[in-house]
């Protein structure tokens, strides 16, 4: 029987954290509602649980997406992560061959201890080398990670997070297990003459130096304490991530989702976490001065630690830069709104005031109060939609209720929803086929919360339509424009391409360094009601200094929001592409109802 | 004594008035002016608050002034360079022209803010969008009505476009146009009685002597109706009129109204090349983009370069009061800074 008392905090830690997550996640799964059950349920003996297990391996394990964000980091992670597994599993193999059977659960990781002398059993050598390889690989990683520690830009990043006390006992306990290894089996190995390139090497220096035997039994303790001490603590460190990340990764393949009153999804991600400070770096807020420092990742930490995270929820743009990097693929702009509704009261019935008024029509044209602030751009529509001859409404031409989505950006989730069918029931009974709206803010709660059994367009892509169906004709002018992706639409709906095609019609559209998915936020931002007027041109600035790295001509925008914010601090002129469409389009007589107006016809 | 030659940069009622006080005091003045003519500002208004005088009036008087034989006006002539060798500036103008100054003062005035950047109260998108100073031309006229296509049976002021506002990052108060509003609001009235005349106001700012009582006179005798509240945007209706919305903060509700013309009350803003005079004469400027004084209570005339004085809205919005007492005092200022 192979049996030392040192084994005990290693088996009695990952004992105890066994029970602890079994306890966690049966709570969880015991919490969560009907409806995700039964998904669950259906789900589980299906494709999407082997697409789940390739991701773990794909995301937990060798960290691809960090990788592709900063291939340092990910050698870093992977380093960890892979290779801590791959020494596991080698290592069971390992032991398995040689007991020929099963053993103990703590036998393998310790299996240098009770078989010091491998020489006798298949491919002992070759095992000998292959886990020491692997330990060098981890080592190297923890390297890395040390360095890190006290200097962020050893693995590319600017900035990195602060830690717990906690965190840093546990930290510490993580980072003395794979050197302690080394140390415990180099000892070993030197005494036995025994081990493979690494700890075999380092053994016989050891035991040139000075007699090994005396140090190799504390060594393994202080191996195993490490072990256990790291079991113990880890539920309450952020390296509950790494058990927590593969509950997210099965959950999301079989499509649960976030919601409001479900706190389990919400726990679920704010614990996949594992602070790996992407989120930072790439977040225009760092660039301003006095403000709370409220990236996702901190954020997180406040809400996980339960401290007052209302100031954090609060100062955000919702702008998705983070979430686009994310590599545990959080859906940290929805996870942030949900939480602002921890802070806001939901007023009912606000809306009663506001009488349902409805037309017939083939399409309905919502403008959006955003809109009705740039009237250039709702003026180029009602041109750009009589010169193609749609049967339209306009729906919020005079009076009309406001989409919802401020509120709900507001967190105010309730009163929201209020507007949303009241807006739905006037869409409906219209009988139209499609909806076109100007404000990509609206564009999204249209798409997302209304469930209209009709096309929703924003008015980059019905424009795209027409040109491409000749419906509207335009004069191409050579006037070089960039187009600036606004966060709504890009990577809130995913729209790039559209809105760019569009342009190409009616200019030269030249691209820039932060386009798409990387796309600067205007710092206009609804979401945000802490950040100062002048943060936000702070911000505005930034963003038009790297849109006009090119010299374009002119700032082209699919969103009255940008558009504004972005025209008040930009010395290119911003414009939106209905207006940049309708002024190159050529108009036909028979249309020909409506020409310039200008101040000086008083004259 | 020797003579000594100042340069004055703007020839506004500032540049003007303080051409003649040196010229009198017996020194040599260049009065540059960027545009084809004197006068500045002063030539698009037509009648002036408190009193309502001609604005011509004081025009007029203002170029007898400076034609003295001590002052040399130089229109359509801007600076480009200026060089400073122990206390003597040679500045480089259009064409080559280089003159000698032992001191300068720089008189540039205002530029009326760009309502079109506003774009939510629709100036340049519907015609029935003016801004003040688009009005003060329209009163050169003789008979206002016959200047708007459609009969003109409400109108509607809005105070603070462009000033106090966060959004367009001018914080400060134009000072000039809630006086403004109120004189042409009179004056819109003395011409179309039958017309309604609405003011949305924040704040009404009556800071000179006769202002508040034309501030009275306005809602006693012309039944002029002052209501607080921003307007929030401007948009067309179905029948092409216009309708603004605004929210009535003494009432606390919101407000919806038709109206036939809609008159903005642009700001200040620093005129356009004061950031090239700042960088040539290295001159601080403040966080509302006006230059800024040495000392506001002191030396108000003084910059942070020595011989180089400030006088007029090129430091703050003023009133043509204001500017004509600064415009003196620089030029004391000046007088005791060469003889010294
Ligand atoms: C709508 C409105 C109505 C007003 N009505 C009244 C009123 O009724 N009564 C009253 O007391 N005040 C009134 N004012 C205020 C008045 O216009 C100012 O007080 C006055 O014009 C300030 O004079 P100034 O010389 O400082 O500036 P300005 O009048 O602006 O003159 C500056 C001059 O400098 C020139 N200049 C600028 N930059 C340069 C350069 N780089 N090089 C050369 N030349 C340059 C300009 O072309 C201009 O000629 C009104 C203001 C507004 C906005
Ligand atoms: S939120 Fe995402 S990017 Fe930010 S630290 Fe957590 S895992 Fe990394
Ligand atoms: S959503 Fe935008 S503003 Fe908010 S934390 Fe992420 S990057 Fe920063
Ligand atoms: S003077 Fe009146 S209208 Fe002008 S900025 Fe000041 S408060 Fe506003």
């Amino acid at each position: 029987m192979y049996y030392d008392p040192f084994v005990l905090p290693f088996t009695l830690g990952l004992l105890l954290l066994l029970g602890y997550l079994l306890v966690k996640y049966g709570t969880w799964f015991w919490q969560l509602d009907a409806q995700d059950k039964k998904k669950i349920r259906y789900r589980l003996l299906t494709r999407r649980t082997l697409i789940a297990l390739r991701e773990i391996v794909a995301e937990g394990l060798i960290h691809r997406k960090i990788f592709k964000v900063n291939p340092r980091l990910g050698y870093m992670h992977m380093s960890l992560a892979f290779g801590w597994f791959l020494l596991i599993v080698v290592g069971a193999i390992e032991a398995h061959i040689f007991v020929k059977g099963s053993a103990p659960l703590y036998f393998p990781i310790f299996f240098r201890y009770f078989v010091p002398d491998q020489h006798h059993f298949f491919f002992s050598w070759g095992f000998a080398q292959l886990m020491d390889l692997l330990l060098l690989f981890v080592l190297s990683g923890l390297f890395m990670a040390f360095a890190k520690r006290f200097n962020a830009k050893t693995v590319g990043l600017k900035k990195t997070t602060k830690l717990k006390v906690v965190d840093k006992f546990v930290l510490t306990a993580l980072w003395l297990i794979f050197p302690l290894r080394l140390l415990a089996e180099s000892l070993t190995s030197g005494y036995h003459n025994s081990g493979g390139f690494l700890t075999g090497s380092l053994g016989a220096v050891f035991q040139y130096l000075f007699p090994t035997e005396p140090f190799i039994y504390p060594a393994w303790w202080a191996y195993s304490l490490s072990l256990g001490v790291f079991f113990v603590g880890l539920p309450f460190t952020r390296y509950m991530h790494i058990p927590t990340e593969m509950v997210l990764i099965f959950f999301r393949n079989w499509g649960l989702k976030l919601k409001v009153n479900n706190p389990v999804l919400k726990a679920v991600e704010i614990y996949s976490c594992p602070k790996c400070g992407i989120c930072i770096d790439t977040c225009q807020l760092n660039e301003l001065q006095n403000t709370t420092k409220s990236q996702s990742v901190y954020f997180i930490q406040r809400v996980r630690n339960a401290e007052n995270y209302r100031e954090l929820a609060e100062n955000c743009l919702l702008c998705g830069r983070c979430e686009s990097v994310c590599p545990v693929g959080i859906d940290l702009t929805a996870l942030r709104l949900m939480h602002k509704t921890d802070f806001s009261e939901n007023k009912k019935d606000q809306f009663a005031f506001v009488s349902e008024r409805t037309n017939t029509a083939d399409v309905i044209y919502f403008a959006g109060c955003m809109t009705h602030l740039t009237p250039t751009i709702k003026n180029s529509m009602e041109q750009i939609f009589k010169q193609a001859g749609e049967n339209y409404w306009f729906m919020d031409k005079e009076q009309g209720a406001c989409c919802g989505r401020p509120l709900k950006l507001a967190g105010q989730f309730q009163a929201a929803s209020e507007l949303v069918s009241l807006n739905r029931n006037m869409i409906l009974q219209s009988g139209a086929h499609t909806l076109v709206t100007s404000c990509p803010i609206c564009y999204k709660i249209f798409k997302e919360d209304y469930r209209l059994p009709l096309r929703v367009l924003h008015h980059s892509e019905y424009i795209n339509e027409l040109l491409v169906s000749k419906k509207i004709q335009v004069k191409k002018s050579t006037i070089s424009v960039v187009y600036h992706d606004p966060c709504e639409l890009g990577r809130g709906a995913a729209v790039y391409q559209a809105p760019r095609n569009a342009l190409q019609f009616a200019s030269n559209v030249i691209e820039n360094g932060s386009s798409g998915q990387n796309s600067l936020c205007c710092g206009g931002s609804l979401a945000n009601q802490s950040l100062s007027e002048n943060n936000k041109q702070n911000i505005a600035h930034t963003t038009v200094h790297k849109l006009t790295d090119n010299n374009p001509e002119l700032i082209a925008t699919a969103c009255p929001m940008c558009k504004k914010t972005l025209g008040a601090v930009s010395a290119v002129k911003v414009v939106d592409i209905a207006e940049l469409v309708a002024k190159q389009m050529i108009v036909k007589p028979v249309h020909q109802k409506q020409k310039a107006v200008s101040v000086a016809e008083f004259a | 004594m020797q003579t000594k030659t100042i340069a004055i940069i703007g020839a506004g009622p500032a540049g003007m008035e303080a051409s003649a006080s040196l010229a009198k005091l017996g020194h040599q003045v260049v009065l540059i002016e960027k545009k084809a003519s004197t006068g500045g500002h002063l030539n698009n208004w037509h009648h002036l608050f408190p009193d309502r005088r001609p604005a011509k009036e004081l025009l007029q008087k203002l170029k007898q002034e400076v034609n003295h034989s001590n002052i040399e006006v130089m229109v359509n002539t801007a600076v480009h360079e200026v060089k400073q060798n122990d206390y003597r500036y040679e500045l480089v103008l259009s064409e080559k022209n280089v003159i000698n100054a032992n001191a300068v003062l720089i008189t540039t005035g205002f530029e009326l803010f760009d309502a079109a950047k506003k774009e939510e109260y629709g100036y340049g998108i519907y015609n029935q969008v003016i801004t003040n100073s688009d009005l003060e031309q329209l009163f050169q006229a003789d008979n206002l009505a016959a200047q708007f296509k459609k009969p003109v049976k409400r109108v509607a002021f809005v105070h603070c476009v462009g000033s106090r506002d966060a959004k367009v990052n001018n914080h400060y108060c134009s000072k000039v146009c809630c006086v403004t509003a109120v004189k042409q609001s009179i004056e819109f009235k003395e011409r179309m009685p039958e017309t309604e005349v609405f003011c949305f106001y924040m704040d009404m700012r009556m800071f000179g002597p006769y202002y508040e009582e034309l501030y009275r006179e306005a809602q006693e005798k012309w039944g002029i109706v002052f209501i607080r509240g921003k307007i929030s945007e401007a948009s067309q209706t179905r029948d092409g009129s216009l309708q603004i919305k605004a929210e009535d903060t003494l009432a606390s509700k919101p407000l919806r109204m038709n109206t036939d013309l809609l008159v903005l009350m642009a700001g200040m803003v620093p005129a356009e090349g004061n950031e090239h005079i700042s960088r040539q004469f290295k001159l601080a400027i403040g966080d509302n983009r006006f230059f800024k004084s040495k000392d506001n209570h002191f030396d108000n005339q003084l910059s942070d370069t020595p011989g180089v004085f400030l006088a007029g809205a090129c430091l703050a919005p003023m009133n043509i009061t204001d500017t004509i007492s600064q415009a003196r005092a620089a030029a004391l200022r000046i007088h005791e800074y060469l003889t010294n």
